[in-house]
């Protein structure tokens, strides 16, 4: 009973080193998760001109009473593709965007935890937009961003449009799933050393947050599409009345979804703002730990205010009661925030550069859209003003004034980093101005247009009151605000190439992702520094200096004898 | 700090005083409702306004004044805990105030008011069986049905019998009489639409399955006709979706009420004579049929009936 056995004699095979993909292969094979940032912002900003050209001919359309420019079914559509555009292919994945090239630098690693799944979130968000987009060579919706039932049930929009919304719903909504799980894993676990979560920058805070969010309300929207298609193509009636369904079930989980995207939406601009600030007052962020627990506390009020955008459908008092407290409740962390960054300038010596000019013009525009949000809670109130243009004066203030223009900030503050080249400073001043001006030449008027008893989503209005003045008024700001935004997209491109060369660090920045050169290396950091407070980059600095200071034996001796 | 809140207060009486009034606050001059949301939008408005002031002042004196001089040295601090105390206390208090101010005021914007005693004298026989708390204190109000459908309103109006064939209806413009208190079931037939006149008070969407409620009183010599817009996207046309009250005296609303009752009367006994008619008829078809069954093999003779004449 001999049994052989064959030993494996082993053996060395020598594999080529793979090739390196190059040019557009590269890009689309990539697991970087700089280049999938820089993917997500160049789409995103993409539908971002997308959007405001939509945002354009609607107010070309309102430009003058019974104007006739464009016809009914057209208007619905572009208001429909314009907000759709706005929420979920620009505001929201735009701070994805930022977040995914700069968190993993903010925390010292070297790429995000799960590189394959970050690359899906990018390419999910992409077939989105692609099918959304692909509706306008058949039917684009035509029933608001909201997609409120009926009028999105089959019986009212039978065409494929409101299919192309629902999938683009699903789509980005499975890359934010995705792309949440993969931030939150990866600031939980791959932190440098000595990055406790008291030290951890107050940007990777808010995108923490928005992951969290993203988590609890990204559910609650998928279900109520799903259940939308199975009515519109199953034989289902979830929406529909006449069979025991609900119409206030949809808007129910819509906005159990749709106020918490408004955090989502804005927080991270808050984080922004929480970096750009420190770095042009050179003076410590005021009140660390109050800021990073007001976002948390704005996060979970955020969580239970959805009603407040139904105080007109027929509901028992007390769900009206509970929803304004809450949603009045929100107003004190965002105080606290508001203070809080005023406190960081305070004795401070504020260097007015362009990313410092967009926050500031963020604190200005967003503290009017925080007002007129305590207006909006209190529901009486709210029975005059909802639906009308005060709504769309409100929201824009936030989303507009607020996030975007904490993305512009972010987008000057950043880009050396991003390209290895400054923004030109001219450029980007003048761009500030026209924005803030055009922005609230656009929106403070429409706070009137409400008043004077215009609702949102008509596309014509009568001669009556004030309306045509305050709607010219409004449609001359929005091509100011227009062409703001083209002076920022003409700087971007030509800085590419002809911009000052800026170097590691040249805001003098607190964070880590200015510890290494600009662009930064494929692996990020060849040595990851140890954190020892919320402002390494300012240890290290100080670290350099007094090494300096050592090594030069006359400098130390002329101290020494002093 | 003071000159900060003396500037809102001024600030608020110029926008306040002469300009449009819908420049800066919402419509109203209606029904009380309306009146009673102008006047907590107006206490909100003065606060915001002073919190606007206040904090954007900070922000711009901030901005002035610590501006990168050279020589200046950026003081280096990290927070203040009693500060941050402070200015948390201070925004909830202010919340505070919001919130007692406005459940002070609820009530009477969200419960409807008597009618006057000189308004239209509703007979109690046109009382729906509804919620009291729809309903003013003593619990009479004209209760209109309000249908919303692309793209118009139907209005139909209680008549204190049971048959739902004869009530009077309208479209497009509600008639109502001044000085009494009307409350309104919003539905709709289709897809979601919202019950909107701006001078008469808040919306009130209409869904489809559901019945959502309002109220407003014209007051007496407010006479005249109020206008608003569909405030819900329900459709193509839904910026032509107009509603229309039209206010008149209590006497003018009898006689309206008169005239539309005597209008569904004269339809109804036209109908009525119609029917009798086509009974007539049949009664004769029936009668000759029958003959013709017993007259088997007969001639026809030529028929003057009309169910005849089809033969």
């Amino acid at each position: 009973m001999a049994t052989v056995t064959a030993t494996p004699i082993p053996q060395v095979v020598a594999h080529d080193v793979e090739k390196p993909n190059r040019g557009w292969v590269d890009w689309i094979t990539t697991t970087d998760h700089k280049k999938i940032g820089i993917m997500y912002l160049v789409l995103t900003f993409a539908f971002f001109g997308v959007g405001g050209v939509e945002a354009l001919l609607i107010r070309l359309q309102l430009a003058v009473p019974d104007n006739t420019l464009l016809d009914f079914k057209t208007y619905n559509q572009l208001i429909t593709m314009h907000g759709t555009t706005m929420v979920f292919l620009f505001v929201v994945p735009v701070m994805a965007g930022f977040g995914n090239y700069f968190v993993p630098l903010m925390i010292g690693a070297r790429d995000m935890a799960f590189p394959k799944l970050n690359a899906l979130s990018f390419w999910l968000l992409a077939a989105g937009g692609l099918v959304f987009y692909a509706s306008i060579f058949f039917n684009p919706p035509e029933c608001g961003w909201t997609c409120y039932v009926p009028l999105s049930s089959k019986d009212y929009l039978p065409n494929g449009g409101v299919d192309a919304w629902i999938f683009l719903v699903h789509l980005t909504g499975l890359g934010s799933l995705v792309g949440s799980i993969n931030f939150y894993v990866t600031i939980a676990n791959l932190r440098a050393p000595g990055m406790t979560w008291s030290r951890l920058p107050l940007f990777c805070w808010t995108i923490l947050t928005y992951s969290v969010l993203l988590i609890l309300a990204l559910p609650a929207i998928a279900a109520a599409v799903t259940l939308l298609l199975t009515d519109r193509h199953f034989g289902t009636n979830f929406y529909d009345p006449s069979e025991g369904g609900s119409p206030l079930l949809w808007q129910h989980l819509f906005w159990f979804f749709g106020h918490p995207e408004v955090y989502i939406m804005v927080l991270p601009g808050f984080g922004i703002i929480s970096e750009v600030l420190p770095v042009f007052a050179r003076k410590p962020i005021f009140g660390y730990k109050a800021i990073a627990a007001s976002t948390l506390t704005i996060a979970f009020l955020g969580l239970m205010v959805w009603a407040h955008h139904m105080f007109t459908t027929p509901s028992p008092s007390v769900v009206l009661v509970f929803f304004m407290v809450s949603s009045m409740l929100i107003s004190i962390p965002t105080g606290i925030k508001i203070f809080s960054w005023i406190g960081t300038l305070w004795r401070g010596t504020i260097v007015f550069r362009t990313p410092l000019l967009f926050a500031v013009g963020f604190l200005g525009t967003f503290l009017i859209g925080g007002i007129t949000g305590v207006f909006l809670a209190i529901y009486p109130v709210d029975w005059q003003l909802h639906d009308t243009y005060f709504v769309v004066a409100h929201f824009h203030y936030v989303l507009m004034g607020g996030a975007v223009f904490a993305v512009f900030s972010g987008l000057y503050y950043w880009y050396p980093k991003m390209s290895g080249r400054m923004m030109n400073e001219k450029q980007g001043q003048i761009s500030f101005w026209l924005m803030l001006i055009g922005f609230h030449t656009t929106f403070l008027v429409q706070h009137s247009i409400g008043l004077d008893g215009m609702p949102r989503r008509i596309p014509e209005y009568a001669d009556v009151g004030n309306l045509a003045l305050y709607n010219m008024i409004s449609t001359i700001g929005s091509f100011i605000l227009g062409a703001g935004i083209l002076v920022t997209a003409w700087n971007a491109l030509r800085s590419l190439k002809h911009g000052a060369v800026a170097g590691p660090d040249p805001w003098k920045a607190n964070t880590l992702e200015w510890f290494i050169p600009s662009p930064p290396p494929q692996n990020n950091f060849d040595a990851v520094p140890r954190v020892r407070s919320v402002e390494p980059m300012k240890d290290i600095r100080a670290e350099i200096e007094r090494r300096n200071h050592e090594s030069n034996p006359r400098s130390a001796d002329a101290s020494a004898t002093a | 700090m003071t000159s900060a809140i003396a500037l809102a207060i001024a600030l608020t009486l110029v926008l306040a005083g002469p300009a449009h009034a819908s420049f800066w606050a919402p419509q109203a001059g209606g029904s009380p409702n309306a009146d009673r949301i102008h006047t907590l939008y107006a206490i909100i408005f003065a606060i915001g306004a002073i919190i606007f002031v206040a904090v954007e002042g900070a922000l711009f004196y901030a901005l002035w004044k610590f501006r990168m001089r050279p020589g200046a040295k950026a003081e280096q601090l990290h927070g203040n805990t009693r500060l941050e105390i402070g200015w948390t206390a201070g925004a909830a208090v202010i919340v505070l105030v919001i919130g007692i101010v406005t459940f002070a005021m609820l009530p009477g914007i969200r419960n409807p008011d008597n009618s006057d005693a000189a308004g239209w004298q509703v007979p109690a026989s046109f009382q729906t069986a509804k919620d009291s708390s729809l309903l003013p204190p003593d619990g009479r109000s004209l209760n209109i049905d309000v249908n919303g459908q692309q793209y118009a309103w139907r209005f139909t109006y209680p008549d204190g019998d049971k048959d739902r064939q004869n009530n009077v209806q309208a479209y497009e413009e509600m008639v109502v009489p001044t000085g009494t208190t009307v409350t309104l079931d919003i539905r709709s037939s289709d897809v979601g639409h919202s019950w909107w006149i701006p001078k008469l008070g808040g919306k009130a969407d209409a869904l489809p399955g559901y019945t959502n409620h309002t109220w407003f009183k014209v007051p007496l010599g407010k006479e005249g006709v109020y206008t608003g817009n569909c405030a819900e996207l329900c459709g193509r046309n839904h910026a032509n979706m107009t509603a229309r009250v039209r206010a008149v005296t209590p006497a003018q609303f009898d006689q309206w009420l008169a005239r539309q009752k005597a209008a569904i009367a004269a339809s109804g006994a036209g109908v009525q004579a119609y029917r009798a008619q086509q009974a007539k008829n049949d009664a004769a078809e029936a009668a000759a049929s029958a003959g013709d069954e017993r007259a088997e093999g007969a001639p026809q003779t030529p028929d003057a009936s009309p169910s005849g004449a089809e033969r």
